[in-house]
């Protein structure tokens, strides 16, 4: 095997990988609270200037309390999975759960404010759970992926 | 997939898993054992219904097959759904993803010294006040979130991955732990049910014609049979399904529970900072608590830009080469690619910076400092390797180089000599001209220790130096209760310790496989 992997190599592969069309950015989850679902309110530097912070972190907070929602323990909750329990399981093949619908509100939430807040400044929130609810992706519609 | 043109996207999963109905249905690659099982549960249930049932049902009491049919089909309902469904894969990463992961690394490095040094591979965040390492994983192309684990056998990343049961032919993760844990079980009381009811059954008749038990025996010997089966195999169900209901209570995974993850190391306090609080909050939580769906999208219709997304280039990392588990060959395809021209390329963290955000802390490692010097390790630890030869059971489970952050001090003399500049100069090697032959600058790049097999000397060596003694001691306590738990419970599993985590790091995570066999 010879596998000549030096720097240069490594950097022309790096500008090879990042065939994408546009610029995007990747909110991280923010782990702090345990493994429910949040992301990190820090302001992306590579926004700056085209987006106001106040807009980004309404966006993620709202989108946080969408998921704490979903993963919150309470008695309705609770029920549903006990039922499901009791129905051997059976009822998950024709009934919906509350995670489902909460995420449901997450696409409805971020279609709005894509419709409303992003595309005009020329940004596209992407669905997380498209991204295996990993990253919060931003693409900029207007700029080429190199920085 | 017949008509031989890609509609869904569970046609291009990138894991090993296999897909049925459409891809409504998956499991992982290998499901022989998982056959086996069913084939044992509904043969001994067919067996009890057909021949003790309708003798029970006359003279004793209706409730009899009913409570069996009940407990029947809940058991089965439970195994399927742990077996068929998603145990929690985590979607790998896209292209623009993880070349945004790898800058962001990256810039962390730079900033901090003017020589290339590769990216580090794990990144440490605080989880309410824990502080938990996430490992990057190569194939994913992700930093593994806090309890996900990458199963090489499947070859996913899973969310809080428990273990890999062949016994139902799938990962036990987030998404099917409460199918597995009401599984086993529903499992156990079918078990004691139908021994009970089959032992009933051999009395009543003996008693009947006040005949000896093995007159009866012969009268009806399918009930012995359906006996004998349940009285062996309820001891291993009653201790797994203790096993698992410890771990519920306390919040653990059988993954974290081997690792010895919450327990106190090396005077740090420790403590499991995914627990609910109580004993009861956590059973709720895990057993019955809010399911996540499935983030696969397996039946999405698979969409242009979508394959864009998946196709990777073609990678021009090195395919590393596994280090030699003596029991690979036991298992599966292996595709180890052992190369004499490769060295091992060890470096270590060194120092690490602060990065505060948004509530958390990330320590990012921000640099790492190379130590391709495989002749000075070597040297340093002719006398440990002796006592590590002495323990041939953590050679297999426990060839890790989990914990970095001891070393700097022994290997700084090699350090500064293997620390060049950008590009990195084939590192100088002072002692051992043969072996610094074989190394090359590319060595530097490396994110993992290579070792090939003809530098099992050097491998055994670094496995030493790389354990402190509290951590030899915490593997062999692992080991231990491994066994242990192997023992009691007669499971197979493919358990993500820290060696194997490092099996993700080939092009193909196949190549560190390794499974525990009963
Ligand atoms: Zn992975
Ligand atoms: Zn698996």
């Amino acid at each position: 095997m010879s596998n000549h992997h030096n720097n240069g190599a490594r950097a022309s592969e790096t500008e090879q990988m990042a065939q994408s069309q546009y610029l995007k950015v990747f909110v991280q989850r923010d782990y702090s609270e345990g493994t429910v679902v949040k992301f990190q309110t820090r302001f992306p530097p590579e926004l700056e200037g085209k987006l106001d912070r106040q807009i980004f972190e309404g966006t993620i907070t709202r989108l946080n309390s969408y998921f704490a929602e979903a993963e919150k323990a309470t008695c309705s909750t609770y029920c549903e999975g006990c039922l499901a329990c009791l129905t051997a399981y059976f009822i998950y093949i024709c009934k919906e759960t509350h995670y489902e619908k909460c995420l449901k509100k997450v696409s409805k939430f971020i279609a709005e404010q894509n419709e409303r807040m992003y595309e005009p400044r020329g940004l596209k929130l992407t669905d997380p759970s498209m991204r295996g609810l990993r990253v919060l992706e931003i693409s900029c519609l207007d700029r080429p992926p190199n920085v | 997939m017949t008509q031989g043109k890609i509609t869904r996207k569970w046609e291009a999963f990138p894991g090993q898993n296999r897909f049925y109905c459409n891809g409504r249905l998956m499991t992982a690659p290998h499901s022989g054992v998982f056959l086996l099982t069913v084939f044992l549960i509904t043969g001994t249930s067919a067996l009890f219904f057909i021949f003790d049932c309708k003798y029970l049902a006359e003279n004793v009491t209706v409730a009899i097959p009913i409570i069996g049919a009940v407990l029947f089909i809940f058991t089965m309902s439970s195994l399927l759904r742990t077996s068929l469904t998603d145990p929690g894969i985590i979607p790998r990463a896209t292209n623009e993803e993880a070349n945004y992961v790898e800058k962001q690394i990256e810039v962390t490095n730079s900033a901090n010294s003017p020589t290339y040094r590769p990216p580090p591979r794990t990144k440490e965040v605080l989880v309410k006040g824990q502080t938990i390492k996430l490992k990057y994983c190569f194939t994913c192309k992700i930093f593994r979130p806090p309890r996900a684990s990458h199963c090489s056998l499947c070859d996913n990343c899973v969310d809080r991955f428990d273990h890999h049961c062949p016994w139902v032919g799938n990962c036990v993760g987030r998404r099917n732990y409460r199918f597995f844990y009401m599984f086993i079980v529903s499992l156990a009381f079918l078990a004691v049910f139908i021994f009970a009811c089959a032992i009933a059954h051999l009395i009543l008749i003996s008693k009947e014609d006040s005949r000896q038990f093995l007159d009866a025996v012969k009268e009806s010997p399918p009930s012995i049979i359906v006996a004998l089966i349940c009285f062996f195999s309820v001891w291993s169900i009653l201790g797994l399904a203790g096993f698992h209901t410890y771990l519920t209570t306390s919040n653990q995974t059988t993954n974290e529970d081997i690792k010895g993850s919450f327990t106190s190391k090396r005077g740090q306090e420790s403590f499991n900072p995914y627990s609910q609080g109580n004993v009861c909050s956590n059973c709720f939580h895990i057993l019955c608590g809010p399911l996540t769906p499935s983030l696969i999208d397996r039946r999405g219709l698979l969409t242009e830009s979508y394959m864009a997304e998946l196709a990777r280039p073609i990678t021009t990392e090195p395919v590393l080469p596994m280090k030699p588990y003596p029991i690979q060959n036991m298992n599966g395809p292996t595709h180890i690619t052992m190369n004499a021209n490769e060295m091992p390329g060890i470096y270590r963290q060194t120092t690490e910076t602060t990065e505060s955000n948004a509530g958390s802390v990330t320590h990012l490692v921000s640099s790492e400092q190379p130590l391709a010097i495989a002749s000075t390790v070597h040297q340093m630890s002719l006398a440990q390797q002796q006592q590590y030869k002495s323990q041939p059971s953590l050679n297999l489970g426990r060839a890790h180089h989990a914990h970095h952050h001891h070393y700097h001090n022994v290997t700084s003399s090699s350090a500064s000599a293997a620390g060049g500049s950008s590009p990195p100069p084939p590192p100088r090697v002072h002692k051992s001209q043969s072996l610094a032959d074989n190394l090359n600058s590319e060595d530097l790049h490396l994110d993992a220790v290579v070792l090939g097999q003809q530098n099992k000397f050097v491998g055994s060596s670094r496995l030493d130096n790389d354990m402190t003694v509290q951590d030899r001691e915490n593997s062999l306590l692992s080991a231990n209760r491994l066994r242990l738990l192997q023992d009691t419970t007669m499971i197979e599993s493919a358990l993500d310790l820290d060696s194997l985590d490092d099996s993700s790091l080939g092009t193909n995570s196949q190549n560190g496989l390794m499974k525990v066999m009963v």
